[in-house]
């Protein structure tokens, strides 16, 4: 799929797949996936558990062979020269693997290590990062006392201590609670604003809403939507919801009123959602009658919801 | 070589539990000496012209290496493959999957290695007076290691949980220690045994050990030829094995 026309087009590419295909025995986990993020964008890869998410990460990684397909990391065919190339990445994983029985600067300098980055750069970086990521009180300390919000920061400052040109984070806030996953994402807003160029899962909405300036939605192993968020939301959602909610006969009622609105209907079990592209003055008026209706702007929340499906669906 | 980074991460995390890990390598073997070669073997006779406590002593070591090497790639490393996903963070990296399979034997020889290295040095002490060709020993302990180490990468590779390595130690690891010649000439075991026992590594590793110790080299080349192809040998399907375990 190709990015919906307000996609820059000016910038490097740092990354492109092409027509990446990947099946585990019977089950297919990819089918024909093509994205690109150019430097400086953060690319959000939104859908449902399962979707291929992770999967598609750890193709980007060697850590699964696609079936077919290309990857490109800097212009460079990742099947070859695999090894240098994740020299310029960092990846922050889904799955928490930082080694317990270190402190927090070793997990951080034995990490460089592993990019044969020798032990004065790493530390002196390590220093910054753990500074960055307000874990430097706690530098010196055994990471198995940390709390999930201090070890997901750690495993994201890892990420960055050989200074990468693209950043993975692969649900970099899941399971955590909101003031922990807050201060991550100012943290990450603010490598953003520096420039740092993102590949990031995620099945948090607000979390894609506030970092990424493309998004991608995924839904069985295909993209079902590429683009600028707002303009998705504006295209497949339309601009405003409105969520009536009452009795199945008296929402069945409601629908014949609002026959001559440019608006998509879904009834839930016991709401309807109206998702409004224009100002109609029917709704308006109904809206004014009803003792339960809630109005806010469509979000991505929405987008993700109509796409992927997971609702009663009727037009 | 990157490799050689995975070493130094196990090395790192060993360091601090050093003092628990140094006793489980120094106490074993040495209760073992004190009962085995003082205890039973005030009432053996002598074997093969020696005491019975010089006897077992070098295959002790050699057993030592065995145990050691195998118990960190199976329960080690299954650990840090399947518990901690340590596996995993390596090969976000640069590090190959090569890369660290034969980290990972190398650490695990390098435990072999110590656990061998603290036997010899406790020989003296039981008033063995080892030959000047004991020198050699370390390097052969090492390479003895590896045959190990690479046994329990193996196991690892294929393991579903840690109960699956009761198989080797049970069935491989154990009847190594017993048959292969340490406790009791090889002579006294079944011909079909002797052979199977004599194929097998650790046999080897024995005898180069005790003709080393004691100055009668013997066939030192042909045990060495035979070490040194297992270890390539196995190596290699080690290997093979952890990468198709990793890379889906």
């Amino acid at each position: 799929m190709k990015p919906e026309a307000d996609a820059l087009h000016d910038a490097a590419v740092l990354l492109e797949i092409r027509g990446l295909r990947k099946a585990f025995g019977e089950r297919v986990a990819v089918s024909g996936l093509d994205f690109a993020v150019r430097k400086g964008e953060c690319l959000g890869l939104l859908g449902p558990n399962g979707a291929g998410k992770t999967t598609t990460i750890h193709m980007l990684l060697g850590l699964v062979t696609p079936l077919s397909g290309d990857i490109y990391f800097f212009g460079v065919n990742a099947a070859r020269r695999l090894s240098e190339l994740k020299k310029r990445i960092g990846v922050t994983p889904q799955t928490d693997n930082l080694d317990p029985d270190l402190t927090a600067m070793e997990n951080l300098t034995v990490y460089a290590s592993y990019f044969g980055i020798d032990y004065k750069t790493a530390s002196a970086r390590a220093e910054e990062l753990l500074d960055f990521f307000a874990l430097k009180n706690r530098r010196n300390e055994i990471i198995s006392a940390f709390s999930g919000g201090q070890r997901r920061r750690l495993l994201i400052a890892r990420a960055l201590i050989n200074n990468p040109d693209l950043l993975i984070l692969d649900e970099p806030t899941i399971g955590l609670d909101p003031q922990a996953r807050r201060l991550i994402w100012d943290c990450l807003e603010m490598l953003r604003r520096n420039g740092t160029t993102m590949l990031l899962t995620s099945h948090y909405m607000e979390e894609v809403s506030r970092l990424a300036t493309q998004v991608l939605i995924l839904d069985g192993g295909k993209a079902v939507a590429y683009g600028v968020p707002d303009a998705l939301v504006q295209r497949h959602v339309g601009r405003e919801v409105y969520e009536i909610r009452g009795s199945r006969e008296h929402l069945a009622g409601l629908r014949p009123l609002l026959a001559s609105c440019k608006a998509d209907f879904e009834t839930g079990q016991d709401v309807l959602r109206i998702f409004v592209r224009e100002t109609c003055p029917e709704l308006d008026a109904l809206v004014l009658e009803q003792s339960h209706v809630t109005r806010r702007p469509a979000g991505l929340e929405d987008l993700f919801l109509r796409l992927t499906g997971s609702e009663l669906k009727e037009n | 070589m990157l490799a050689l980074n995975v070493w130094k991460r196990n090395a790192m995390v060993w360091r601090k539990h050093f003092k628990a890990s140094i006793i489980g390598n120094l106490g074993e073997p040495f209760l073992f000496l004190i009962a085995m070669g003082y205890g039973l073997g005030k009432t053996m006779p002598v074997v093969a012209n020696m005491s019975y406590l010089e006897f077992i002593a070098p295959g002790l070591a050699a057993s030592a290496v065995m145990f050691s090497a195998a118990l960190e790639t199976t329960y080690g490393s299954y650990t840090r493959l399947a518990t901690q996903k340590t596996y995993e963070a390596i090969l976000m990296t640069p590090v190959s999957v090569y890369d660290l399979a034969l980290g990972e034997m190398f650490w695990g020889a390098t435990k072999g290695l110590i656990s061998g290295l603290i036997m010899i040095a406790l020989f003296p002490l039981f008033g063995i007076q080892p030959s000047l060709w004991t020198f050699f020993i370390p390097f052969l302990l090492f390479l003895e290691g590896m045959i190990f180490a690479a046994c329990g990468v193996i196991m690892t590779a294929i393991a579903q949980s840690y109960e699956f390595f009761n198989y080797f130690m049970t069935l491989f690891i154990n009847p190594l220690f017993l048959f292969s010649g340490i406790l009791f000439p090889m002579d006294s075991l079944h011909p079909a045994l002797k052979v199977v026992f004599m194929v097998l590594p650790l046999s080897h590793a024995v005898q180069l050990y005790r003709g080393l110790t004691y100055g009668r080299t013997g066939d030192w080349w042909l045990h060495l030829l035979v070490l040194a192809s297992y270890a390539v040998f196995l190596v290699l399907i080690a290997s093979r094995l952890l990468k198709r375990r990793l890379i889906k």
